[in-house]
């Protein structure tokens, strides 16, 4: 009995299809540490990251290692490196480092200290706003992708008007009507919820029918709403809501997020549009799965790639566009340091003090230029097509 | 292909309806007021503010304030509230100031980009695709403020020539006529070229993926097994049919005349559309930010219908 049965395993396992030899992430790695550039853009990434957070906690709190906005006016325009004059300094505004390692700007304050609180600001831009914008591109690409032939009826688009139009109402000063209006579209919500419930189909008066007819699917919304965010010019919008809102830096955070997702909504829709018609996917519903359960621990994980490289591309155009605005004098508010107004301060003295337009140039286009390499690798690694191909 | 074109015409129309109602609200829903801009000046006195708010419809509400601007905008009567000129005339002269940097940029963009691109597609792997490559990521990666900066220190230092703004002030007097022609192509260069150099990072990569996309097929191995030289091969059977997919970018490079850039343009002090829409966004000027906006929505759907309309034409494999 006891040989029988151990008989019966090895020729079980015997013929089990062998699983791969390496992980998923092995040979990931493997794939990816063929990409020299690749493999520069996450070292720089990495450094950039410890740069950023050592700066964060260097150039805050009460009284920081390292002052970015310490002003010495006798000490203005100093090139990198230079000593500074021990005589005319009071003993806390020495430099800690014991000389100037990028030179002090038109104010005398140290170049070095602002760049690095300038680097938690590019940072946390980047991160959170593309962050919004792949949390949104997810949402609105799932829905798109995996309800999307659900249809719409008319007296959901006429509710949904009139809770917005009501919602309105009571933030504009509107009490009575405003609150009228939202009883209303709560005791229809109600309505419509008992008379679906109710057993036994009635035949519904015309008026009715014309309600419950179905206008567009949620594809057809979605995907027109992208067409329509897609027809602003991109930088001039979110400049235009940057200068009319009140400046700040979670500001420009939403503003960035919330005008790039349209990317990432088409490619996750995309994805999951092939992927409903596969089989895993028919399994798992029939093995009685919820909607959520199917979306996100199903479909997602393969449908994450091309979401990945936009995300880490994303990162990049969304330095830039901080930059850019920084550089127009929108964004932070001044004293806080950013790459972009440094270089916007610097350009005055472009001739005399080079290092001023030099320095945060240089160290955007380094890190914006690691994120596209890390990007560009991964997309290589992570889609099988292309790597075919090289 | 009628019926293409009609249903596709609807759609952009919607489309275009719908993007008039979002940019009008974004900027009357955002914080402050256009009365507002100049609360410091002792001419801006509360009558004065109530009859600027009556003679432009600011006190009606916004479905009525909606209807008014876009009445006036499709009669051509949008006025400036800044200066009370004209806002289509406005633009107009801004984008006939704009349109030799779009023109010269393209002409450079397209003039570079495929050659790089198909001669790194040829050499795949070697080490000018290799420089190519990272070349093409350090200019999609460089700040174009910085690159400005980095390009005027350069052709000043070097050229000893005026590059700020359309033309050096006071030439056009006693001046040959040679000299005005240089003094002009000298200011125009830097900007186009600025303008141009994310254009030909991203189309040269595009071409170089192309060509290697059509590299791959058979019936390139077989014109190289009938023995035919590699530069036949090469620019007579792989080229003409990687270009196909480029013929309906021509659609898509129309909403480039209206962007302009904000940044290079001030910069550079270049009076066009990009530095006007700054400058309105600046003194709260409605009128002009909406029809900005209006116009390049415009052009960005007509691009993509032209883009799709020559696709049909071209590809002869695509019926609607």
């Amino acid at each position: 009995m006891n040989i029988e049965e151990k008989k019966v395993t090895k020729d079980y396992e015997f013929e089990t299809p062998l699983a791969p030899k390496q992980a998923r992430i092995q040979e990931f790695w493997r794939l990816f540490r063929q990409n020299r550039l690749a493999i520069l853009g996450l070292f720089i990434f990495i450094l950039f990251f410890c740069c950023a957070i050592s700066g964060l906690m260097m150039t805050s709190g009460p009284d920081p290692l390292l002052d970015p906005a310490m002003i010495r006016l006798q000490e203005k325009l100093r090139p990198p490196f230079a000593k500074p004059n021990l005589d005319s300094l009071r003993r806390e505004e020495i430099p800690p480092l014991g000389f100037y390692l990028m030179g002090t700007d038109d104010l005398g304050r140290d170049v070095f200290a602002r760049m690095l609180q300038g680097a938690w600001v590019s940072l946390t831009v980047g991160f959170v706003a593309v962050g919004i914008s792949v949390f949104i591109g997810i949402f609105m690409g799932g829905i798109a992708g995996y309800f999307g032939q659900h249809p719409i009826r008319v007296d959901h688009i006429l509710m949904t008007l009139v809770l917005i139009f009501g919602a309105g109402l009571l933030l504009a000063d509107f009490t009575r009507s405003g609150s009228v209006l939202l009883c209303l579209t709560l005791a229809y919500i109600f309505y419509s919820f008992r008379t679906r419930n109710r057993p036994g189909k009635k035949r519904l008066p015309l008026w009715q029918k014309f309600f419950r007819k179905n206008a567009v699917s949620v594809d057809t919304l979605i995907m027109r709403l992208v067409d329509i965010m897609l027809c602003f010019p991109s930088f001039f919008l979110i400049l235009t809501v940057v200068a009319l809102l009140p400046a700040s830096i979670y500001n420009i955070m939403i503003v960035i997020g919330l005008t790039s997702w349209m990317g990432t909504t088409r490619f996750v829709r995309a994805e999951f549009l092939s992927l409903r018609e596969q089989d895993f996917v028919a399994a798992v519903k029939t093995l009685g799965a919820g909607n959520f359960r199917i979306i996100f621990r199903h479909m997602m994980p393969n449908a994450v790639a091309p979401v990945l490289v936009s995300a880490t591309i994303g990162i990049a155009t969304a330095i830039l566009t901080e930059a850019g605005l920084s550089f127009l004098g929108f964004g932070v508010p001044p004293p806080h340091a950013t790459w972009g107004n440094i270089l916007s301060d610097g350009k005055n003295f472009i001739f005399d003090a080079p290092w001023l337009t030099f320095i945060p140039g240089v160290a955007i286009l380094i890190v914006v230029l690691s994120f596209n390499l890390f990007g560009e690798g991964l997309r290589d690694v992570l889609n099988p097509r292309l790597r075919e191909r090289h | 292909m009628i019926s293409f074109i009609g249903r596709s015409a609807i759609q952009k129309i919607i489309t275009l309806f719908f993007v008039s109602i979002v940019s009008f609200l974004i900027i009357h829903i955002a914080p402050g007021k256009p009365s507002q801009v100049d609360p410091m000046n002792p001419k801006f006195t509360p009558e004065v503010v109530e009859r600027f708010q009556k003679e432009f419809h600011l006190d009606k509400p916004l479905h009525v304030q909606y209807f008014y601007f876009y009445k006036d905008l499709f009669t051509g009567e949008t006025i400036s509230w800044k200066d009370n000129q004209s806002v289509l005339t406005k633009i107009w002269e801004r984008f006939l100031n704009s349109l030799p940097l779009f023109i010269v940029g393209t002409i450079i963009t397209w003039t570079l980009s495929f050659p790089i691109g198909i001669r790194s597609a040829i050499f795949r792997g070697k080490l000018y695709d290799r420089s190519a490559t990272f070349l093409s990521y350090l200019l999609i990666s460089i700040p174009g403020f910085f690159f400005a900066y980095v390009l005027i220190i350069f052709v000043v230092n070097q050229f000893h020539v005026p590059v700020i703004g359309m033309d050096t002030f006071g030439i056009r007097d006693g001046a040959s006529l040679l000299s005005i022609f240089m003094d002009r192509i000298w200011h125009l260069l830097l900007p186009s070229v600025l303008g141009a150099t994310g254009g030909i990072a991203v189309l040269s990569r595009y071409v170089r993926s192309q060509m290697l996309e059509v590299e791959g097929q058979d019936y390139i191995r077989t014109a190289r097994a009938k023995g035919l030289p590699p530069e036949q091969v090469h620019y007579k059977h792989a080229l003409r049919n990687a270009l196909l997919p480029f013929v309906t970018m021509f659609g898509l490079i129309l909403p480039g005349l209206i962007g302009g850039s904000v940044i290079i343009e001030s910069i550079f002090s270049w009076p066009g559309m990009g530095r006007m829409a700054y400058e309105a966004i600046l003194a709260r000027d409605y009128p002009v930010i909406l029809t900005v906006n209006f116009v390049s929505a415009v052009l960005v759907l007509a691009g993509t219908f032209i883009s799709d309309l020559l696709y049909l034409v071209v590809d002869p494999r695509i019926r609607l």
